[in-house]
């Protein structure tokens, strides 16, 4: 679209009024029956958006009161209901309050931690003008388009050197995940750049240290994208099971939900557990549902702002 | 071709402009490449006397510094603490210590053998006083290898420091004639959370970044050169250099081939970015715009349905997801009950089904996320274009591709980048719904026709039968991919970036 098209679109006040002396009925309808046409179409089209969303969520939902068997079948409503899939997860037979445990105390620490180290990085990078700035951000990028898989092996042998594999994975996959995290820089980089740095000069001029500027006037205005970090942050370690299963290395006490419950889904555990699958996947969604629907307005500000800068 | 001024170019219409565009690449591809060599001649003759320049100063300052200075060249701090700067003096000490004590108790030997990455295989040796076999421990590839980059990035850590050394000497003398007070140890700490509070910053996550991500790069390339696999695992047998033997394998391309299952796999990949990135992209864009439109009521119920599904840990509905399409699955069960079919629907087992499969799921898991994003950067879009554009008697159509369309591509072209990039790499959704099956005996290594090129590197890593060094080649074939296509839709962007329409 050019600059010619657009201007076509600016009328100017004569020709706006003449347009708009013109008869506006030009289907035969009528607007208003076309808009409510259009409407009802809308209506349904959101309706069965909505049905094919929820659908998997209920589903698994009945699936995990069904007790009259635990393998794969082509029904969803259960013939017998009951608790005993829930009861079974917090029973002593089962690892899941474990896995359960481990994985908050993952989030819980990664949340805090992944946080800092990318508001700092994106501080840094909105804030100093320093030599090696350009080439540490070029750096940065270029490092970012290695698969992060191929690291897989040699993290494993230097978590396995500090003694942080098996089952004392937790430690291990926090550093892990925590240690390239500044990586992510990028969204809190674009919210600190919209902050006028004239509030950073004006402080600096009463006096305050940079380090104050950072924690007494950046931070208290970027309470959204705080709240986004800590968010995204908190959502990643549930869902990870390739690290996590590459660095648990088959000791249950060691995993996270996400490998013990896909464990529960390889062929020769499926006909015993697939309803202890959805169960699980019931007790870990919950949590992070709330979670989410109480601080969505934060989110969709970070993932739109990040969109927007690139 | 001749080049056009703005008025020429606006006259053409979009093929005109886009085959304007694309000679105006071709022939400017000479000159632009003669520009580039010119760069890089002058890279190296900078970077030539940069070099000289340096050492030019580092025997200056040696020839007319003090006899601190002079010191402070073998022992790292001294003319620091000699000066009172005790603080920073002792922590330079100390590091040269610990730095000499690495490498004579343990980086040294290393590094002598990364030549060769060990020689002396382990296994049962005679011992000659017991009489008996007893198990002898040899050389480890792969510690070598990790040790000696390791070792390697130290000495890098130690010039640096040993420079940094001999520049704060320098300076600390400067300061000293013009009869100036030399910083304290207070003053340093201020510095620390003011006018350096960058350095305080990044310490711990560049910190991070050097250990799990660029050691790890650096010592996965090397493997790309060596033979590590299955047979040839440390500590029980030992791996070497071969050189580009294994690049070579991809470039062979019969059946069951590395070259031939490469290309495919690629090729699949490409697709399924394309197809995963705009499907999401504009289903998700139409309904946002549906959403918004003025009329529909209950919008937050809407969305709120939606953004539900992205607060679900993705494990959970993919694996279930892939379960409800399997052959025993639900919606078969469905369908049959229907009487729609009467054998079960190849969802995930033939290769045609599937890659469609794996689209289709991605949309449902994609649309809420771009629902999200393209909401607030829609209701971003003056609202009196769209006026002008009614009254000018514009349908609907006409005003999408003309005043949304343009207005979203414009400010959300690096996303689709981005995102295009992601899904490029995106390992969980094929690897939960397909797990890349199906197989098939064309391609080699047991890869499978859903298989995206990181899924399948992530098998060679992890399989039974792992190719550590193939798997590399994989990894830097795809850091290629991702590099090339980066650059060049960078370059072609600007390029077309003299239409600022919306700014």
């Amino acid at each position: 679209m050019g600059k010619m098209e657009e201007k076509n679109l600016k009328l100017s006040p004569m020709e706006k009024l003449e347009a708009e002396n013109q008869p506006k009925h030009r289907h035969h309808m009528g607007l208003k029956a076309s808009r409510t046409i259009g409407n009802v179409f809308g209506y349904i089209i959101l309706v069965l958006i909505s049905i094919i969303w929820i659908v998997p969520f209920v589903c698994i939902f009945f699936q995990s009161f069904r007790i009259e068997s635990s393998g794969v079948v082509n029904y969803v409503i259960p013939k017998q209901w009951g608790l005993d899939n829930y009861a079974w997860l917090f029973s002593a037979d089962s690892d899941f309050i474990v896995w359960y445990f481990n994985t908050y105390i993952i989030a819980l620490f990664v949340c805090v931690l992944q946080t800092l180290f990318q508001l700092s990085m994106a501080y840094v990078l909105s804030r100093f003008r320093f030599k090696s700035r350009r080439l540490l951000m070029n750096l940065m990028l270029i490092l970012g388009m290695f698969p992060g898989f191929l690291s897989m092996i040699i993290i494993y042998y230097i978590l396995k050197n500090m003694g942080l594999t098996g089952a004392n994975a937790v430690p291990g996959l926090i550093i892990v995940y925590v240690a390239s995290s500044g990586m992510g820089y990028y969204v809190s980089k674009g919210f600190f750049d919209t902050i006028s740095k004239s509030l950073d000069e004006a402080a600096r001029i009463d006096g305050a240290t940079r380090a104050q500027v950072f924690f007494k006037i950046i931070l208290p205005l970027s309470k959204p994208i705080v709240i986004y970090s800590l968010l995204t942050a908190f959502m990643a370690p549930w869902g990870d099971f390739v690290f996590a299963r590459y660095i648990a290395f088959n000791t249950s006490s060691g995993m996270n939900v996400a490998v013990g419950m896909w464990r529960w889904l390889q062929k020769d555990m499926i006909n015993s557990h697939y309803t202890h699958f959805c169960t699980g996947g019931v007790i870990v969604s919950i949590p992070v549902i709330v979670l989410f629907l109480l601080l969505q307005r934060y989110y969709v500000e970070g993932v739109t702002g990040g969109a927007v800068k690139g | 071709m001749k080049s056009l001024d703005s008025v020429q170019y606006l006259r053409l219409n979009k093929f005109q402009r886009a085959g304007y565009q694309i000679s105006r690449f071709f022939t400017n591809f000479p000159s632009r490449w003669a520009a580039r060599f010119k760069k890089l001649g002058n890279f190296f003759k900078n970077l030539f006397w940069g070099i000289v320049h340096y050492f030019q100063d580092l025997y200056k300052t040696f020839v007319h510094g003090d006899w601190k200075t002079k010191v402070s060249y073998v022992v790292m701090g001294f003319g620091s603490i000699a000066r009172g700067q005790i603080g920073r003096g002792i922590i330079f000490l100390v590091f040269e210590i610990a730095f000499i004590l690495y490498m004579v108790l343990f980086g040294g030997s290393y590094i002598g053998q990364l030549g060769t990455l060990g020689t002396n295989t382990s296994g049962l040796v005679w011992d000659p006083t017991l009489n008996v076999y007893v198990q002898g421990y040899g050389d480890n590839s792969f510690m070598i290898m990790l040790y000696g980059v390791l070792s390697l990035f130290f000495i890098v850590a130690f010039l640096y420091t040993w420079n940094l050394n001999i520049k704060q000497n320098r300076v600390a003398e400067e300061i000293l004639e013009n009869n100036k007070k030399l910083a304290t140890s207070k003053d340093d700490l201020r510095a620390m959370v003011d006018q350096d509070f960058y350095k305080t910053l990044l310490a711990l996550p560049l910190l991070g970044i050097v250990v799990f991500t660029i050691l790890p790069i650096v010592f996965m390339v090397l493997v790309a050169f060596t033979n590590y696999d299955a047979s040839h695992q440390p500590p029980a047998k030992l791996f070497t250099w071969v050189g580009f033997d294994n690049f070579a394998q991809f470039l062979q391309f019969g059946d069951s081939t590395y070259g031939y299952t490469f290309a495919n796999i690629l090729l699949w990949t490409l697709i399924w970015a394309f197809f995963a990135t705009f499907t999401n992209y504009f289903l998700g864009m139409l309904v946002a715009m549906l959403i918004n439109k003025k009329g529909i009521k209950l919008k937050k119920v809407w969305r709120t349905v939606l953004v539900f599904s992205i607060a679900i840990p993705q494990f959970v509905c993919l694996l279930y997801v892939s379960k409800m399409f399997s052959t025993d699955g639900i919606v078969n069960g469905w369908l049959a009950k229907l009487g729609w079919i009467s054998e079960p629907l190849p969802f995930w087992t033939d290769a045609t089904w599937a890659r469609v499969s794996v689209i289709v799921v991605n949309i449902w898991i994609g649309i809420p996320y771009l629902m999200l994003i393209t909401t607030g950067i829609l209701m971003n879009i003056p609202k009196d274009l769209y006026e002008s554009a009614k009254i000018d008697g514009a349908s609907p159509w006409k005003q999408y591709t003309k005043i949304t369309l343009p207005y979203m591509l414009f400010v959300t072209g690096p996303y689709l980048l981005t995102s295009f990039v992601s899904n490029i790499n995106n390992f969980n959704v094929i690897y939960l719904l397909t797990n890349g099956d199906p197989t098939t005996i064309y391609y080699t290594s047991g890869a499978g026709q859903t298989d995206l090129l990181i899924t399948w590197l992530f098998a060679l890593v992890v399989d039974n039968d792992p190719n550590y060094a193939l798997a590399s080649v994989v990894g830097i074939l795809v850091f290629l991919v991702v590099a090339i296509l980066s650059l060049v839709v960078y370059n072609i962007i600007p390029s077309t970036k003299n239409e600022e329409d919306f700014q």
